[in-house]
C-alpha cells in the first residue's frame, strides 16, 4: 500500500509514511513502511495518534492508486516473461525458463527487474529459486536480490521469520509461545508431533519452511488496461498545478506502456468536478436529489500515430485543456491510454520530406488553439451538389505510404518522359475564390439578364454573362437550395473603389465573378470571383 | 596595428562564440533547389519556385494569383509533399482546388480570421518544419492592414525558411515582403475567353447568355525581382542563387475554367 503512495508521490520514497483508512473521523493506520514502524507507528493507531509522530507523513489510503501500482507490477512481469502468476496485490511470480539467452544469468535478470521496477516507480525485492513458494517467501522475507540455488532451499530459508509464510494468527501465536520464530526452527520440529498439535496446516507450514513444496504457476492472462487515477485532497481550478499532476500520471502511463513495448494511440481524460459554490447556494431552496450526479469532464485525445513521449502528450493535453477548460474545479483525475504497437518506419532516401507525425500533431494542436478546431484540417469534399459544401478532416499527409510514392514517382516519370515533353502543355485551371459569407447584391436585369450590379461598395456593368445555370436540391430537408447561377464579367465604374486602384491595362477594371439568384431567400448574391 | 586588429578580431569571435560559428568567414550564398510552378510558361519565365526562400506573387483581384497558387499546389501534392495554406480571409475553395489537381489530403488548410492569426500561424508552421510548400494568402486582407505588418515579420519568415526544403509563397494585392523575397512575380489579368454554341459567333453574350460558356482568362506574369537563375548548362532542377537576372521579362499564360466541377446540372428531382 505504501508503494502505491510512494509511486504517486516520489518524494515520499525516503520518508516515513503511514496510511490511514476508514470514514473520517474514524481513521486508523492500516499500513506503514519500515521507517514509520521504526519511528513507533503501529497498525490500528488512530489518525490523531499517528499525527503526533512529526516525522511521519500520513496519507489516506487510495484504492485507485493501489490498483494502478498492481497493474504496474504486472506490466513489470510481462515486460520480462510471458508467464507470470498474479499471486497477490503486492506479489507476482515469473517463470524465467529460457530467458537466459535474452537477459543473461539469473543475477542479471534480477538486476534488470530492479532497474525496470525503478523506472515504473516501484521498489521491489527479487528472489530467484527453482520452486515457486521458496522464491515467493524469500522475496517477502529478504530485502534486495536473493538467489537460492536448487538443493539449498531449506538452508537459505532457515533465517526467514515465520511471518513470511503468512500462517493463521492463532498458529503464529502458538508457535511464538513455543519459541519458534524462524523457518529453521520450524523445520527442525518433528512432522508427526507437529501434525498432532497443529493439524494439516502445521504440516503444510513445515513443508514450506523446508522449501519442500513444489507446484506449478497459475498463469495470469495478459491485460491491456492502462489506467491511472488520482483523487485530490483539495479541488484544483488552475491549469498549471493540474498540468503538473497530469505530467506525473502521463509519466507513469508511458512507463507502463514502454515496459510492454507499446504506445498510446489515444489518451482518455476524465475529471470529476466539484459543484460550484454558487450552484450549491442556488440549490439550497430546491429539494435535494437522492443521488445527484457529479459533473464530469471528458476528453479524448486521438493521436495520428502511437506515441510514447509523455512530454509530447502533456503538451497536447494542455493545448486541449486551454481551448476547452473544465467549468469547475477538479477533485479527481482519471487517465487511460489505448494501447497500440509503436510506429516503426524507415524513411526513404529519395522520398519527399514530410512533417514528423508527433511534431505535426503538436503544431496542429497549437494552430487549433489559435484559430479554432473547426478552422484547421484537410478539406474533404462532400457527396452533394450543394454549392460550396465541404468538411474539415484530420490532416494526415500520406508521406510514408508507398502507393503515394509510386504515384509521385509516376508523376515525375511522366513529367520527365518523352511523351510529356512532346504533348502540348495543359492549361492551368482558373481558380475560384469564395466569399464567406457571400455578398448580397443588387442586380438590375435587362430582358431577364443581369445588366448592372452593386455589391460590397462596388458597382459596374455586366459586359459578358453566361447562364442561368439552375441548380436545386435537398428539398426534403429544412434547408433546401434553388439557385440560378451566372458567370459574369463586370466592368466596374471608375468611381468605385476598385476602379480607382486599377492600372491602365486591358482588364484591370474588370472582374470575373459568379453571382446567383437564390429563390429560397429571394435575393441576389455574389458567391466569389475567379482569380 | 596588425596586432591590435588580430586582438580585436579574437575578442569579437570570443564574444560571439556559441551564437555565430565563424563571424569573419565569408559565407557564400546558398544554391537553391528549384521546383516547378506547374505552369510551363511561368517556369520558363522565373525558372520555378525556390526552396528555402520566400516567393511573392502579387497582383490585383482576378489577376490569376490563385490559379498560379493552385497549379503550384497541384504540382507539389502530386509529388507527395505535405503542403499548407494559411488562408488570411477564408476564401479558399476546395472544389476549385481539387479541379485544379490539388491532392486535398496532402493539404493543411488554416482558416484565419485576422492578420494576427495569419502571421502567428505562419510562424508556427515554419517552425514545425517538414512541409514542402507553405502558402500565405493575404489576397483579400485590406491593404491598410497589411501595411501595418512590421517588416521584421518578413525577415523572420525569410530566416525561418532558410536552409529548409520548404517553398514559402506569399500572395497579396501588392508587394509586402520587399527585399526579403527572393522571387517577386507580378500578375495582371488579360482577356477573358468565352465560347458559344451558336453558329453565329458574333452573337453577343448579353443577348444570348445561355449559349455562352466562360472558358478562362489570360494572365500576364512579370518577374520584378529574382535571385534565382538556372545554372548555365544545368539540365536538372539545380539552380543557382544569383543577383537579379530575369527581371523585367514577362510571359502570358492562359487559364482554363474547368467547367466540369461547378456547373453540375445533375441535381435531385424536384417534388411534384
Amino acid at each position: 500500500m505504501t508503494q502505491a503512495i510512494a509511486r504517486a508521490e516520489p518524494v515520499l520514497r525516503d520518508r516515513a509514511v503511514a496510511l490511514t483508512d476508514g470514514i473520517p473521523p474514524l481513521c486508523n493506520v492500516v499500513a506503514a513502511n519500515d521507517s514509520a514502524l521504526q519511528a513507533g507507528i503501529r497498525w490500528g493507531m488512530s489518525k490523531s495518534q499517528a499525527a503526533q509522530f512529526g516525522a511521519v507523513e500520513i496519507r489516506h489510503r487510495s484504492r485507485e492508486q493501489e490498483k494502478a501500482a498492481h497493474a504496474a507490477l504486472l506490466d513489470l512481469g510481462w515486460s520480462v516473461s510471458p508467464w507470470i502468476e498474479d499471486t497477490a496485490p503486492d506479489t507476482i511470480v515469473l517463470d524465467l525458463t529460457g530467458l537466459a539467452s535474452l537477459f543473461g544469468s539469473e543475477e542479471e535478470i534480477a538486476m534488470e527487474l530492479l532497474r525496470r521496477a525503478s523506472g515504473l516507480g516501484l521498489a521491489v525485492h527479487v528472489a530467484i529459486a527453482s520452486k515457486v513458494d521458496v522464491a515467493l517467501h524469500a522475496a517477502r522475507g529478504f530485502p534486495g536480490i536473493t538467489l537460492i540455488p536448487p538443493g539449498e532451499e531449506s538452508k537459505r530459508l532457515s533465517r526467514l521469520p515465520l511471518s513470511a509464510l503468512a500462517p493463521a494468527a492463532e498458529i503464529l501465536e502458538t508457535l511464538e509461545r513455543w519459541g519458534v520464530r524462524t523457518c529453521g526452527a520450524l523445520a527442525a520440529l518433528p512432522v508427526l508431533q507437529l501434525s498432532e498439535r497443529l493439524g494439516q496446516e502445521g504440516v503444510r507450514l513445515h513443508k514450506l519452511a523446508r522449501g519442500a513444496i513444489s507446484r506449478s504457476l497459475v498463469l495470469a492472462g495478459p491485460e491491456m488496461c492502462f489506467e491511472e487515477e488520482m483523487a485530490l485532497d483539495y479541488a484544483l481550478a488552475d491549469l498549471e498545478p493540474l498540468a503538473f499532476l497530469l505530467g506525473r500520471l502521463l509519466d507513469q502511463l508511458c512507463a507502463r506502456l514502454a515496459a510492454r513495448s507499446l504506445a498510446a494511440s489515444a489518451i482518455r481524460l476524465r475529471f470529476d468536478l466539484r459543484d460550484s459554490f454558487e450552484k450549491d447556494f442556488q440549490d439550497l431552496s430546491a429539494p435535494p436529489l437522492p443521488n445527484p450526479p457529479s459533473p464530469i469532464y471528458e476528453k479524448v485525445l486521438g493521436l495520428p500515430v502511437p506515441m510514447q513521449d509523455s512530454k509530447m502528450l502533456l503538451k497536447l493535453l494542455r493545448l486541449q485543456l486551454q481551448s476547452d477548460p473544465p467549468q469547475a474545479s477538479i477533485v479527481k483525475i482519471f487517465l487511460a491510454a489505448d494501447p497500440a504497437r509503436p510506429r516503426a518506419t524507415q524513411g526513404g532516401l529519395f522520398f519527399p520530406s514530410s512533417p514528423d507525425p508527433e511534431k505535426l500533431e503538436l503544431t496542429v494542436a497549437r494552430l487549433a488553439n489559435l484559430v479554432g478546431n473547426s478552422n484547421i484540417g484537410s478539406p474533404e469534399l462532400v457527396d452533394t451538389h450543394r454549392p460550396g459544401e465541404f468538411r474539415m478532416g484530420r490532416f494526415a499527409p500520406a508521406g510514408d505510404e508507398p502507393h503515394i510514392h509510386r504515384k509521385a514517382a509516376a508523376a515525375s516519370a511522366a513529367s520527365l518522359g518523352k511523351e510529356a515533353r512532346n504533348s502540348p502543355p495543359r492549361r492551368p485551371a482558373a481558380a475560384f475564390r469564395i466569399f464567406r459569407p457571400e455578398f448580397p447584391a443588387t442586380v438590375k436585369l435587362c430582358r431577364d439578364f443581369p445588366a448592372r450590379i452593386y455589391f460590397h461598395g462596388l458597382s459596374g456593368n455586366v459586359v459578358a454573362a453566361s447562364g442561368p445555370w439552375k441548380t436545386s436540391g435537398d428539398w426534403w430537408r429544412e434547408d433546401p437550395w434553388q439557385q440560378d447561377e451566372w458567370e459574369v464579367d463586370i466592368r466596374f465604374d471608375s468611381s468605385s473603389g476598385r476602379g480607382e486602384r486599377a492600372a491602365a491595362n486591358s482588364r484591370a477594371q474588370d472582374g470575373l465573378y459568379r453571382i446567383y439568384y437564390d429563390s429560397v431567400r429571394a435575393g441576389w448574391f455574389v458567391r466569389g470571383r475567379y482569380d | 596595428m596588425a596586432v591590435s586588429l588580430a586582438t580585436l578580431r579574437s575578442n569579437v569571435e570570443l564574444a560571439l562564440a556559441g551564437r555565430v560559428a565563424a563571424p569573419f568567414t565569408y559565407r557564400d550564398r546558398n544554391i537553391l533547389e528549384i521546383v516547378s510552378t506547374g505552369i510551363p510558361a511561368v517556369d520558363s519565365l522565373a525558372a520555378g519556385l525556390p526552396r528555402g526562400a520566400l516567393t511573392e506573387i502579387f497582383g490585383p483581384a482576378c489577376s490569376g494569383r490563385t490559379s498560379l497558387l493552385f497549379a503550384a499546389l497541384a504540382s507539389r501534392t502530386a509529388h507527395a509533399e505535405a503542403c499548407a495554406l494559411i488562408d488570411g480571409c477564408d476564401t479558399f475553395d476546395p472544389h476549385s482546388a481539387e479541379a485544379a489537381g490539388v491532392e486535398l489530403k496532402q493539404l493543411l488548410w488554416v482558416r484565419c480570421q485576422n492578420i494576427d492569426q495569419t502571421l502567428r500561424a505562419t510562424d508556427l508552421l515554419l517552425q514545425s518544419g517538414g512541409f514542402g510548400f507553405i502558402a500565405l494568402d493575404l489576397s483579400d486582407i485590406p491593404l491598410k492592414v497589411l501595411r501595418h505588418v512590421p517588416l521584421d515579420a518578413w525577415f523572420r519568415f525569410r530566416r525561418a525558411v532558410e536552409d529548409t526544403p520548404t517553398v514559402l509563397v506569399v500572395l497579396g494585392e501588392e508587394s509586402n515582403a520587399k527585399t526579403c523575397a527572393s522571387l517577386v512575380l507580378r500578375l495582371e489579368a488579360g482577356a477573358a475567353h468565352w465560347s458559344t454554341t451558336l453558329e453565329n459567333q458574333a452573337a453577343d453574350s448579353p443577348r444570348y447568355p445561355f449559349s455562352w460558356l466562360f472558358d478562362g482568362f489570360d494572365v500576364r506574369a512579370e518577374v520584378l525581382r529574382s535571385r534565382v537563375q538556372p545554372v548555365a548548362g544545368g539540365a536538372g532542377f539545380q539552380k543557382k542563387l544569383v543577383s537579379a537576372g530575369a527581371c523585367g521579362r514577362s510571359e502570358i499564360f492562359e487559364t482554363n475554367a474547368m467547367w466540369g466541377y461547378h456547373t453540375g446540372a445533375s441535381v435531385e428531382p424536384k417534388p411534384k
